[in-house]
């Protein structure tokens, strides 16, 4: 009996907490408040997407005639701009090079950095704070105060115009983020755990490969689909130290490639658009969790 | 002398150890393997081209020619170039405006996601979106946005009977600026959302029903119980936010490579066009290296946002 009121009692404290003061509020206050504010916002925000996706279906004739039916939609949708964009142009090879680029410099990275991580967070090593703060002030250094420098370095390593170049370059975005965002996690591990092993004779890569790594799973998917979807956005360095169109990423293929006098071109280029973006915004519903704690954990570590 | 067991029990000195045992027993040495490949990256393609780019900016070289050191000619150069001067100004222009603005926005839009309502985890994800998307690919929708004939803003405006002809987003100078500023505040709100609700939701609601039971209004609420929890996560987010913006290429590259006439040319995509388009890359390299010292402050300022933090925290913090 007792319990029960117990629960019932617990249910609204829990109602209550959940609610917060919002109970002091009326609907059409709330409606001009939150719904109005939000609703513009949200449409601003996602109008973009639905005129890229509405392009990329639209015939021609539609595109440049916005008199006979309302542009905001599409009569008859075709799908001859993404059709000539996969078979007409090389889009499938760059949109291979990107996935291929971000995911080999990404496996790059997230091995560096856990290792990196773990020995800056656990190991205590002479000089762990400063390497760690070295680290982060590495993470404030822009691509694109770097990108002409680079350039000559490249060339002087000779791997310029390969995707090699872009996989070398890239852990640099990478691993400081990665690190950092991982050292956060290796923190939370308990100690005793890793004393446990070393008491049983575990050395520490077994310690680090069969303990520490499994544990921080989540961390790891973090860290990598944040580090992926930064790969897929690099911008200037994919321009600087890319020079021959078949190994272009689809960033700046489009800019480059796709971009020509045409007054046609807006429907393959919108469906360039599209096609190239659908990838990260499916991967990222599937991890929406792991990217946001990427995001916001990066920032409040 | 310092003396371990080998694995056979057999007491040995630490000094005969091979390199295989040290490796197992001393911490420096083993954190210096395992620091290895990062350093390798770090180092080989962050560190040394950041130290040739400033030395490259003291020199004449070209693009396929090594050039020689010449003091600061290419300074001095750009000192007198009113187009350098023009992107100075537009950098600034454009950081201080896009983050004033995003910043505003992007607390409204977390303090309105940190209330409480239906759907609210999937319209956070939704809100998140843009960030997502590769900018460049937004930027191209953008551009088609504004194109000068076929822009559903201006259809839009015609049809409502506001104006008579379409507005040239990218043609005009000012309006070429405002428009870019708009695409980059429109990407970097879900950023600053996301990260402030995240601080945000750490803030106790009892701290909010104490206030109210003692009279605060809605705006003190906010201004003397959110705002001073949330300045530590705000000083950083905006370090970043400021940082990004500042150093900003691919959103203007994608819709107007620095037009019309130069109006729209930020310091990073001047120093490419100079640096890579034109070959001059000592020139590129002094443009870049001009930037440095707006970035040192905006790392001083996340620095003393931290210490600020700890401040707050108590010592022992890390």
């Amino acid at each position: 009996m007792s319990n029960v009121a117990a629960k019932a009692v617990a249910d609204e404290v829990h109602a209550d907490q959940r609610e917060g003061m919002t109970y002091l509020e009326s609907f059409p206050q709330r409606l001009i408040t939150l719904w109005l504010p939000l609703g513009i916002i949200m449409v601003i925000l996602l109008f973009p997407f639905y005129w890229m996706a509405l392009t990329s279906v639209k015939p021609n004739a539609q595109l440049v005639d916005m008199n006979t039916h309302n542009p905001f939609w599409v009569v008859n949708p075709t799908f001859d701009h993404i059709k000539r964009l996969l078979f007409e142009t090389a889009y499938p090879r760059w949109l291979w090079n990107t996935m291929y680029v971000a995911a080999a410099a990404t496996f790059l990275s997230i091995f560096a950095s856990v290792l990196a991580a773990y020995a800056i967070a656990r190991l205590r090593f002479r000089g762990s704070q400063t390497i760690g703060a070295l680290i982060f002030m590495a993470y404030l250094i822009p691509p694109s105060i770097l990108f002409i420098p680079l350039a000559s370095v490249i060339h002087f390593y000779g791997v310029f115009d390969t995707p090699l170049a872009l996989i070398l370059v890239y852990p640099t975005i990478l691993i400081p983020f990665s690190t950092w965002l991982l050292m956060g996690y290796f923190k939370t591990i308990p100690f005793e755990l890793e004393e446990c092993a070393l008491i049983d004779g575990a050395s520490r890569w077994q310690i680090l490969t069969k303990i520490i790594v499994p544990l921080a799973i989540p961390g790891l998917i973090s860290a990598f689909i944040f580090s992926f979807t930064l790969c897929w956005n690099e911008f200037i360095y994919a321009l600087t130290l890319i020079s021959s169109v078949q190994n272009r990423t689809v960033p700046v293929a489009i800019v480059s490639e796709l971009v020509d006098g045409d007054v046609y071109r807006w429907g393959s280029l919108m469906a360039g658009a599209l096609v190239g973006s659908l990838p990260l915004v499916i991967l990222y519903a599937f991890f929406v969790e792991h990217y946001v704690s990427a995001m916001t954990g990066a920032v409040k570590e | 002398m310092s003396t371990v067991e080998d694995a056979e029990g057999r007491t040995i000195r630490r000094g005969e150890l091979s390199w295989w045992g040290r490796l197992q027993i001393n911490r420096n040495w083993l954190a210096l393997w395992f620091m290895l490949p990062a350093a390798f990256f770090l180092l080989l393609f962050l560190a040394w081209p950041l130290i040739l780019g400033v030395w490259l900016s003291f020199t004449d070289t070209r693009l396929a020619r090594p050039g020689k050191f010449i003091g600061f000619e290419n300074y001095e150069w750009l000192w007198d170039d009113s187009v350098f001067w023009l992107s100075v100004f537009n950098t600034l222009l454009y950081t201080i405006v896009a983050s004033i603005i995003k910043f505003v926005i992007g607390l409204y839009l977390a303090l309105l996601l940190n209330r409480h309502m239906p759907f609210k985890a999937m319209i956070r994800s939704v809100v998140l979106i843009p960030f997502i998307v590769p900018t460049v690919l937004s930027a191209i929708a953008f551009w088609w946005i504004y194109d000068s004939q076929f822009s559903i803003i201006s259809w839009s405006l015609k049809q409502m009977g506001l104006i008579e002809r379409n507005i040239d987003f990218l043609g005009d100078g000012n309006l070429a600026r405002a428009s870019l500023i708009f695409v980059n505040i429109w990407r970097g709100v879900p950023f600053v959302a996301i990260t402030l609700l995240a601080g945000l939701q750490t803030v106790s609601p009892s701290l909010y029903e104490a206030a109210t039971l003692d009279g605060a209004s809605a705006w003190q609420r906010f201004r003397y119980v959110t705002y001073p929890l949330l300045t530590p996560i705000i000083a950083v987010v905006m370090t970043f936010s400021v940082l990004f913006t500042f150093t900003d290429f691919q959103l203007i590259w994608a819709m107007t490579r620095g037009g019309p006439a130069n109006a729209t040319h930020l310091m990073a995509t001047l120093s490419y066009s100079r640096g890579i388009l034109s070959g001059q890359l000592g020139e590129g390299a002094a443009i870049a290296t001009a930037m440095i010292p707006f970035l040192l402050a905006a790392i001083m300022i996340s620095w003393f946002g931290l210490q600020r933090r700890k401040w707050q925290h108590g010592e022992n913090n890390e």
